[in-house]
């Protein structure tokens, strides 16, 4: 049974096709890449999961249930947790409060608990606050707890942003180009980083510009060109698949 | 002093806080002049409307230009529900609580339809909404007097012991409401709720990808900041023994925004110094502005000169301090660099 | 039913002052997203310095054939120069500085200009209203029982004229060009070496100018002004670009006669005139939740 599954959807932005009739699904405990040109329709794919947007047509299915047209905030709670490509930090907060803020969707002290610090609250708090502290050691941030998230230098803010969408303990983690603007020792450590998130337990799916990377971490790789689904296959299929070759390179003359 | 106060740890800070109310208590004893404790206790009652607009603006980003309204409602609930005006007697007591209440209802019936929009469509919806409160006040003549406003309200007690004339006992009033909202402050700050707070404030977008009901979230935000003001509003009736619909201007509401922009917007005892300083600035300075002149000479009628000298104040200190007067040192750093652009993209 | 009609024509001039103010709300909201308070008074200034120069001129009563068209084109080009000026001395000193800085910073400065220049108004014409002189000659038409007076005519005549003039600058020349630029993409437009200081310098020039031409429409309808009418004008013509979809020209424009028409149809009802307000914002929020971006306005996909 797969974790997530897109069937048929679409995706129209006015008179503009962004997806058009995609369908895949991702396996429990897998790691997925799914790649094309820019514009191709990576980032809406991720958006239709994470309920930025509704699809105009088709259903998502995640763990059996049907999460399309649900607020984000509902479908995190459901255990899907993403990064984004240009990284959306809270800027003026700690690391640590970052990555206790990902915690939210778990917790359950209400407005009540929030005013006078109930006993549960407190308790709750400091749970909250060591698993926080735990997961920054875990991206390698063990360090920098204190700091503002803005004044942390580009490689860690990437890291800090994997560590906040772990702390809601999704089942299905979204990478957003996490390798984008890495230099190649850096890539190395996000690489062994994936993995070691995957033997958490967690589904890693990824969009991702670097084939080295994509083809070197994933088991299976969809390929977008223009909104269509042209290619779904391990690594080695895609990169001797015709059509693939010609949305990157252009049609032979 | 006061920037490292404000960069102190919390038990720290806990310490000062009581050495500076045990100060605060024991000055009436010191000091018999009870018109500075008049002055005190208006001075508390802008803290107190400074500390729950910072949660609106300061903690959740939600910039309200109609903060005055709640003020208003909690004013008018004192004034219609503890007077002769229907003959109905509420305790003081009881209506802090209620007029804290209902202003808290109406921040939640005005924030419902409206929380969704973007930020600067909320600014202008709050801001009508700033200007209807008090014009249904004003029009509705029945109830509320009218232009006149509702007088003769009900003295407090305590115990049985009226309040008086004196103002000493509302002093201390203000300073044990300060302390309940300095509280509350504090702990929704570090809470749950006051990281979902800032996570908006910082990204809405990604505070949807934490799970965090936004709109929930700002909702209690509003509701919040309006209980504040609407217990400022009851404790301010009180005091004056009157309302009337000219008290709760546009200007109010801009003037507790400035004290929030003055002291540093989300850090509370900026928050606290920046409403005590444009106080004085406003109702201090100001109208003493002519004495002062006289004394060295100088014979020009400052009263003219207000709203200039208070939107010159406004306008400098934007200008040469963005960052308010006690921001936390990291955040000065930052600002200071000259790089900052909190908006996300 | 005959009162519906004379509070339509009543409403539509009434909008077409709105509308003009509406028009730089919403241009120096489409390209550095403040909200410039301090707009209403400038067009308050407007009616000033009309008053200023028309007293300069030495006209106090009705003008007719050559000198009405001279002395009024002086007083309007003037009063549009004045405020123009007075704009761009705002944007430079209060506003640019600020640019980069968190988004409450401009906007509280913005404020503070509001409360600065109400204050000059009242330094300057004290504290209550003054009188405007009716330079126009004002004969009025009864069609079907309906009085449309040549002042309403007016206004809604100038306010259309100034808004096809500035759509024909703003889509058809090279600086209208330049403005859009900068609007949609601050950085980009810098990059193809648009001089972005100037664009928005100009956006308030025009913006200022022509709260400046409303100032002078509002001196001739109402025939009399005080340093505070600003303020309330200000907040029904923000109201207006809002409701039209801020940003955009026409949806300025048509929220301003919108806004106008409603403060209008309130009057039919007993004590209206006081619930104006109530009114205005009132149907401001139901549109806003039905329509969040406005009339006219496009809801742009967010941008992640």
């Amino acid at each position: 049974m797969p974790l997530l599954e897109m069937d048929n959807v679409t995706k129209m932005f006015g008179g503009l096709t962004a997806v058009h009739n995609v369908s895949f699904t991702v396996e429990q405990g897998a790691i997925v890449a799914m790649i094309g040109p820019n514009g191709a329709g990576k980032s809406t794919i991720f958006n239709l999961i994470t309920g930025i947007y509704e699809p105009t047509k088709g259903t998502i299915e995640f763990a059996d249930h049907h999460i399309e047209g649900l607020p984000t905030y509902q479908i995190t709670a459901s255990g899907i947790a993403r990064t984004f490509q240009n990284i959306r930090l809270f800027a003026f907060m700690s690391a640590l409060d970052n990555v206790m803020t990902g915690e939210h969707a778990r917790m359950k002290a209400k407005l009540w608990d929030s005013l006078l610090h109930t006993p549960g609250q407190r308790k709750e708090e400091a749970q909250v606050q060591a698993r926080a502290r735990e997961l920054l050691a875990f991206v390698g941030l063990e360090g920098d707890a204190e700091k503002y998230a803005r004044n942390l230098p580009y490689g860690s803010q990437r890291r800090l942003e994997i560590g906040r969408a772990l702390a809601s303990e999704p089942r299905l983690l979204l990478l957003d180009e996490p390798a984008a603007g890495m230099n190649p020792r850096e890539k190395e450590d996000l690489m062994d980083l994936i993995r070691r998130i995957r033997e958490r337990g967690v589904t890693v799916f990824l969009i991702e510009h670097d084939m080295g990377l994509v083809m070197n971490i994933s088991e299976r790789v969809t390929v977008l060109d223009h909104g269509d689904k042209i290619a779904e296959g391990t690594p080695a299929e895609i990169r001797s698949n015709q059509r693939v070759i010609e949305a990157y390179l252009g049609k032979p003359a | 002093m006061l920037q490292r106060l404000a960069s102190l740890p919390r038990s720290r800070q806990i310490i000062v806080w009581i050495g500076l109310a045990l100060v605060l208590v024991a000055l009436p004893f010191i000091d018999h002049n009870d018109s500075h404790f008049n002055l005190l206790a208006d001075a508390g009652v802008y803290v107190l409307l400074a500390l729950g607009l910072n949660i609106v603006v300061g903690f959740a980003g939600l910039l309200d230009l109609g903060y005055a309204a709640f003020f208003a409602i909690g004013s008018y609930s004192y004034a219609m529900l503890a007077s002769p005006q229907f003959n109905i007697h509420v305790p003081f007591w009881v209506m802090l609580f209620l007029a804290s209440g209902i202003a808290a209802v109406f921040g939640l019936l005005l924030g419902a339809p409206t929380l969704r929009l973007r930020g600067d469509y909320l600014a202008i919806v709050t801001l009508g909404f700033g200007e209807i409160v008090p014009q249904t006040f004003l029009n509705l003549n029945k109830y509320t007097g009218g232009p006149n406003g509702i007088s003769s309200l009900d003295t407090p007690s305590f115990f049985g012991h009226p309040f008086g004339f004196a103002s000493v006992p509302y002093y201390y009033v203000i300073l044990a409401l300060i302390g309940v909202g300095l509280f509350a402050a504090y702990n929704l700050r570090d809470s749950r709720l006051g990281r979902a707070w800032m996570a908006i404030r910082e990204d809405e977008l990604a505070a949807k990808h934490m799970g965090i009901n936004t709109t929930t979230a700002k909702l209690a935000a509003f509701a919040f900041g309006a209980s504040f003001s609407g217990m400022a509003g009851c404790i301010f009736a009180s005091k004056l023994n009157l309302v009337s619909p000219d008290s709760f201007q546009f200007s109010v509401s801009v003037l507790v925004l400035a004290m929030l922009v003055l002291g540093g917007m989300g850090n509370i005892p900026g928050v606290i110094v920046g409403s005590l300083v444009l106080f004085t600035v406003n109702f201090i300075f100001l109208p003493q502005a002519n004495n002062i002149a006289a004394s060295i000479n100088l014979h020009v009628d400052f009263t003219n000169y207000r709203f200039f000298v208070y939107g010159f104040i406004l306008v400098a200190i934007m200008l040469f301090k963005p960052e308010g007067l006690i921001p936390s040192q990291q955040r000065r750093a930052e600002l200071r660099a000259g790089h900052a652009k909190t908006e996300p993209g | 039913m005959h009162n519906v009609l004379q509070q339509l024509v009543n409403g539509l001039s009434l909008g077409g002052i709105y509308a003009l103010i509406a028009l730089g709300y919403t241009m120096v909201y489409g390209i550095i997203e403040l909200i410039n308070f301090a707009h209403g008074d400038v067009y308050t200034l407007g009616t000033f310095f009309s008053l200023a120069i028309l007293g300069l001129l030495g006209v106090s009563n009705q003008l007719h054939g050559t000198p009405l068209v001279i002395d009024v084109a002086i007083t309007v080009i003037g009063a549009m120069i004045l405020c123009g000026l007075v704009g761009v001395v705002i944007e430079r000193f209060a506003y640019r500085p600020l640019r980069n800085a968190p988004r409450l910073a401009p906007l509280i400065t913005a404020i503070g200009v509001s409360f600065i220049l109400e204050n000059v108004m009242q330094l300057w014409r004290g504290p209550s209203p003054v009188p405007f002189p009716q330079v126009f000659p004002n004969p009025a038409w009864v069609v079907g029982g309906i009085e449309i007076q040549a002042k309403q005519m007016m206004v809604i005549l100038f306010a259309i004229v100034m808004m096809v003039a500035l759509q024909l600058f703003i889509y058809n020349t090279k600086l209208g060009k330049a403005m859009r630029a900068t609007a949609q993409d601050r950085d980009a437009a810098q990059l193809m070496g648009i001089n972005v200081n100037a664009t928005i310098a100009l956006t308030f020039l025009i913006g200022s100018a022509l709260a400046g031409a409303a100032g002078f429409v509002s001196g001739v309808y109402y025939q009399s002004t005080w340093f505070f009418n600003g303020f309330n004008a200000g907040l029904k013509a923000f109201t207006a670009a809002v409701l039209g979809g801020i940003g955009n020209l026409a949806g300025a424009m048509l929220g301003g006669f919108l806004i106008g028409l409603i403060e209008a149809l309130a009057n039919l009802f007993p004590n209206g005139n006081q619930w104006s307000n109530v009114v205005v914002f009132s149907v401001l929020v139901l549109v806003l939740i039905f329509r969040p971006s406005g009339l006219l306005g496009e809801s742009l996909p967010e941008k992640v």
